[in-house]
This record gives structure tokens, sequence and C-alpha cells, in this order.
């Protein structure tokens, strides 16, 4: 089918802006991923998947400008031994990286796949986004898969002792970065991945995540904090048997952000996480879109999404579960909730359950609220200040979300953020 | 300690007066109960004098150690010295009991201009202070008054009184929801804090309470007004004879 001239044109201008890299063995790859992206178009605002989100921003051929936001405080996951993977506006930065050797695992640049002949990643890229592309579109992961200009390829082999710690720097006001990194994480490995920092001024992530049998990810991220940028992420999960994949996202500003998850149980007992906190004070837009796919037995899904919302700030969530026939034992739970600090603000939510299987126990909430006066009153009956009992409950709030982080010292680091983007509210 | 004058109180929202001129004075080391029937505006009371939203003062006055507490904010009042044990302790999901005190004690320590207590003596005083009430160490833990007995809720407000150390404690209807032990145990957690320094109003239905916390001073109120005051012995003949009873008499 033809797509509607207005996307198509907007398709052809993204596009036109663009290079393939050259890219040997991944070419195949990214002229598929290419092809998908003209056969669907881009996202336009009456694409039923973006109703909420306005993708114009994200599509146009040149990423508007985004002020560097200059913090003079401390590097989120500083306090801890982490292996350090340092980009700057999209480039990876071998200077500001630690060596990339640890043991239990192995990282390249996507580059180097070709050349180095990494089977495992070519068999990787752009597979599990072409297979997220069913039964709903999403045209800029193809478009990430396609024109990716840098990232890595990393394959766990053991138990790896101590987290990676990728940190995206903006640098470049006009910076427009595409990254694509592909994870494999093999049978009975484990690994923690923590990601940090706005990248860009406009930035598309895509992350491909193979968990074999037994194996374990906890991905912790805190997207840079920049007023202006804008971010379109994409984390495609598939989980064997018996595998754990567990994610937390916190965002604090950003003037559109939107994140996508895509999580495939395919596997037996596997068991997947995904919950994300975010702070929009103002200008900001922040967008959760996730489909799980439970397609094996006795599985565990989990999604925890809250957001603090003020001054016009708006939250939506998008979040299906999908039970496949035969996903029997399926064990679905889907929370979303906004706390709303003004009436000027708004969260949209849209959560949703497919069910094609009789044996399965789903629950999915959504709620949009003030702060609790009740608690207010009281906390400030003992004595506590109006703004100090505000950012008591409204850290409350967010705590069911930042405990699903199971790393206390990466946890406590993300309430410190917090607390500071609180604190310089007061 | 306070002096209240003449109050009328009315709900914001809603042309209704419920408190129609309160004289009342608490002093320093003594304890006054205020005892009435439903609807008589006891928790008003209660709830006016630590600063709740929904009620608005039309005339009169309260004052603590001759300042106006009308005025100020909740916290403000807390600094003072005013603290309120509430009859439905609020539940907050997300906020660890320690933390909550910890965060309350620096904060009047802090408007008070005073030092912050260090994290070890802060400790040391909560542990001892909970020991006494009963709390054992994973009721600190948990969330502020969340999944625990209303037996448990209200030996929190008290150990919450402990710690802050007020002036004027005002006691709502402390004793709902308990049995007898854990009545007593409330009021043996009261009584230790009574002191030649410290004032309490005492709000309740029943004179049950009463035995345990003896009072200095009974109030009745009824219809938004003090109607009678006496001693104790005025307890005992809202148990004998009712409140119809009194009410009969006094009108």
């Amino acid at each position: 089918m033809a797509l509607p001239e207005v996307k198509q044109s907007a398709t052809e201008a993204r596009l036109s802006a663009l290079t393939l890299p050259e890219s040997g063995c991944l070419k195949a790859a990214r002229q598929a991923a290419l092809s998908r992206v003209q056969t669907m178009g881009l996202p336009s605002r009456r694409d039923e998947y973006w109703k909420y989100t306005k993708p114009d921003t994200l599509v146009q051929a040149d990423a508007p400008k985004a002020a560097v936001f200059h913090a003079d405080e401390v590097p989120m996951f500083n306090a801890f031994e982490r292996l350090n993977i340092v980009f700057v506006d999209g480039v990876f930065d071998a200077e500001a990286s630690d060596d990339l050797e640890l043991e239990g695992l192995t990282i390249d640049r996507i580059e180097d796949i070709c050349c180095k002949d990494i089977h495992w990643a070519k068999d990787l890229y752009g597979v599990l986004e072409a297979r997220g592309q069913t039964p709903v579109e999403r045209p800029l992961a193809a478009l990430n898969t396609a024109f990716a200009s840098d990232g890595v390829a990393i394959r766990v082999t053991g138990k790896v002792s101590k987290p990676l710690n990728f940190t995206y720097v903006h640098s470049d006001e006009n910076s427009d970065a595409i990254l694509h990194h592909v994870i494999r994480v093999e049978s009975g490995a484990e690994v923690t991945v923590l990601e940090n920092g706005p990248a860009a001024s406009r930035f598309n992530k895509c992350m491909e995540i193979d968990i074999a049998d037994g194996g374990t990810m906890h991905l912790v991220r805190a997207q840079g904090r920049d007023h202006e940028r804008r971010a379109a992420t994409h984390l495609f999960a598939r989980l064997g048997t018996e595998s754990v994949f567990k994610s937390f996202t916190l965002t604090v500003n950003g003037v559109l952000t939107r994140n996508e998850a895509v999580i495939e149980l395919t596997g037996d007992d596997a068991v997947a996480h995904i919950a994300g906190a975010c702070v929009g004070d103002g200008d900001f837009h922040h967008d959760d879109t996730v489909f799980i796919t439970h397609d094996a037995v006795n599985c565990e899904s989990r999604q925890v999404f809250k957001k603090v919302l003020r001054n016009g700030a708006t939250g939506v969530f998008q979040g299906k579960i999908l039970v496949k026939e035969g996903a029997q034992k399926t064990d679905g739970y889907q929370i979303s909730q906004s706390l709303l600090l003004d009436d000027d603000s708004q969260f949209l939510a849209k959560p949703e359950l497919e069910i094609y299987a009789d044996d399965v126990a789903c629950s999915h909430g959504s709620t949009s609220g003030a702060i609790d006066e009740e608690g207010l009153f009281y906390l400030r009956s003992r004595g506590v200040p109006h703004a100090e009992a505000t950012d008591l409950m409204t850290l409350a709030f967010l705590a069911e979300a930042v405990d699903e982080i199971e790393d206390a010292e990466i946890a406590a680091d993300i309430v410190s953020r917090l607390e500071g983007w609180l604190a310089r509210r007061r | 300690m306070l002096e209240i004058k003449n109050l009328h109180v009315k709900l914001e929202d809603e042309e209704k007066q419920i408190l129609k001129g309160v004289d009342l004075k608490v002093e320093a080391g003594k304890v006054h109960a205020i005892m009435g029937p439903n609807g008589s505006g006891k928790s008003t009371l209660s709830y006016v004098l630590s600063g709740r939203d929904g009620y608005e003062v039309t005339e009169g006055s309260a004052e603590l150690e001759g300042e106006d507490i009308l005025e100020m904010e909740p916290e403000e009042r807390a600094a003072a010295g005013m603290f309120l044990a509430f009859q439905y302790p609020v539940e907050i999901p997300g906020v660890g009991n320690m933390t909550f005190l910890r965060t309350a004690v620096n904060a009047q320590h802090k408007a008070r201009g005073e030092e912050e207590l260090s994290a070890s003596d802060f400790l040391k005083e909560v542990r001892a202070k909970a020991k006494t009430l009963k709390i054992d160490a994973e009721m600190l833990k948990r969330p502020v008054n969340v999944g625990f007995s209303g037996g448990e809720k209200k030996r929190n407000e008290i150990l919450q009184m402990a710690m802050l150390e007020p002036k004027l404690c005002i006691l709502d209807e402390t004793d709902s929801g308990l049995d007898v032990d854990a009545m007593k145990l409330v009021a043996e957690g009261v009584n230790a804090l009574r002191d030649e320094g410290r004032g309490f109003l005492v709000i309740t239905h029943y004179q049950r309470l009463l035995d345990h916390i003896k009072p200095d001073v009974v109030h009745i109120l009824a219809g938004g007004r003090i109607v009678k005051t006496g001693g104790p012995e005025l307890a005992l003949e809202v148990e004998n004879n009712g409140y119809a009873g009194i009410l009969a008499e006094e009108a």
C-alpha cells in the first residue's frame, strides 16, 4: 500500500539527510532496515501509536538545537567500580573510556563486527528490531538500524564483576546522534549495564538484547537532564528459558522523550521487569511505550511506571501485555501512575491486555492524582515544612518504581538525583 | 500554656458553625480532659488548634505561651510546641517511619535554631523510647503507619510525641480502637511524658481512658461550647448518667 503523501515526503526528507554507513557484512541488515523504513514511513501524528506524542521533531531532517546543560554535580554512578564507555554526541570516545576489557565479556564497536567477523553480532544486529515491527510498527527503530553511526556489541559469557557504565555526553547544541548496541548474554551469564547522559540534541538509540537460557541482565539508565534535548529510544529484548531481564529508567527533564521497550518472553520461566520514574517540569513530554509478549509457559512480567509532572508537563504511558496461545501460567502485572503537582499537567495512559491463554494472571492499573493532603498535613503537623513535606511525599510516590532496582548503591544514586531535582525546585 | 478565648469556628465550605465560643485555659503541668457527645466539636477543636485546612475562625483567639497560633502554619505550630496525636493516624506509603521521625525532629530543631541531632544520638534515643512503647525495630523500618494495627498506630503517635517533646499535647480520641491492654500501654507512654512544663488536652468520649490518664480538670463540650467544667468526678458522672443527664441539668 502506498504511503500517504505527507508521510512519504516527510520520510524522504529525513532519509535524504542521511547516508547509509559503509559497513561490509552489516550492509544487508542496514539495507533491509532502510526498506522497512521506506515501506512503513516515519511516524506522523496521525498514527494511532503516536496519538499522544508528536513525532515531528524526532522525524524532521535536522535536529532542533538544544543547549548543553552544564551541571556542577557529581556524575551519575560515580561511587562504585565500573567500566566506563563514553560517547560524545554519539561518537565513541576512546580516551575518556576505560580499556574495553573485562573478565566475562567482550566489547567491540559495531564498525568492527565485520573485520573481526563477530558472528553472533551479525546474527543479532537488526534482527530483534525487525521482529519488533509486528504487530506494531516502530519506524524510528528501523531508521536506527539502517543509519546507526556507532555503538557496541557486547557478549557476556560469565558473571561480570562490575557494571558497564555508558556515559553519553552532549557537547554540541546541534548534534543528532544515532547509536545502536547489541548485547548477547550467554547461558548462565550475568551483567549490569548502566547508562547516563543526554547524548545529543537529538538522540535515537536502539539496544537489542538477546538473553540465552539462564542469563541475567540488569539495565539502569538515567536519561540526561538537558532541558531541550530530545530522545527516541528502543529496547528490544528476547528472553530465553529461566532468564531474567530487569530495567529501570530515570528521566529528569528533556523536552521530549519516547522510550519504547519491546520484550519477548520466548523461554519458559523467564522474568522481565520494566520500570521507570520520571520527573518533569514545564516544557516536558515523556512517553513510555511498552510491549511485552508472553510466548512461553510460566513467565513473569512486571511494568511499574511513575511520573511526577508539574507546570504543564505531560506524561504518556502505552503499555501492552500480549499473552499468546499456550503461554499458560503467565503472571503479568502493570501499573502506571502519575502525580500531578498542579492543574496544568496531564497524564495520558493506555494500558492494554490481549490474552489468548486461559490459565493466566494478569492485572493492570493506572491512576492520576494530586499529592495526598492528609499525608501532607500529617507531616506538617509534626513540624516538617511544606516544601520538604511535599518532597518527601513525592519521593514516596516514586519509591515503588525505584524499588525495582535491586542494587542498593545504584538505587541510592537514583534517589539522590531525584532529591537534587526536587531541591532545585523549592 | 494554652489559652483559648471565645473561639468561633465554622466549616470553610459550608455555613455550618461548629464551635460557638469556646473558652479554655490549660496550664503547664496539668491534664485537661474534654468530653462530649458526638458532633459536639471535639475533633474540630483539635484540628483548628493544629492548623488543618477546611476550618475558618470567625471570632476569638488561641494562644500558646502568649503567641497567637491561629495565624501560624501547621509546621510553625509544631515548632512552637504544639502536638496533635491523631484520632486516625495517616498512612504514608513510601516514607520510612524512621526517616519520618528524623526529618520531623530535625526540622523542629532547625526551626528553633537548635543543632540537629547526630544520626547516632537520634538512633539511640528512638530505640530507647520505642522500647518502652513496645515498638520493635521492624515497625520503625516500615512505612509510616502502613499495615500497622490500631494499637500500633496509636503507640506510634505517642513515640512521635516522646521524640518531639512538645509543650502542649492534644490527644484526639487516642483510646478509640484500642483494647484494654493497648490502652494501658498508650496511657503509660503518655503518663511518662507528664511533666511540670507540659500541658495536656485529652479529648475522649469515654471515661475509661481517664482511669489511666488521670485528669486534673474535666470539661464537657456540647453544641460548640464548654457547658460544664469540674474535677475528675465529672468524668464519672458522665459515665453514670450519660451526657443527656448533664446537658439537661445545664439547660
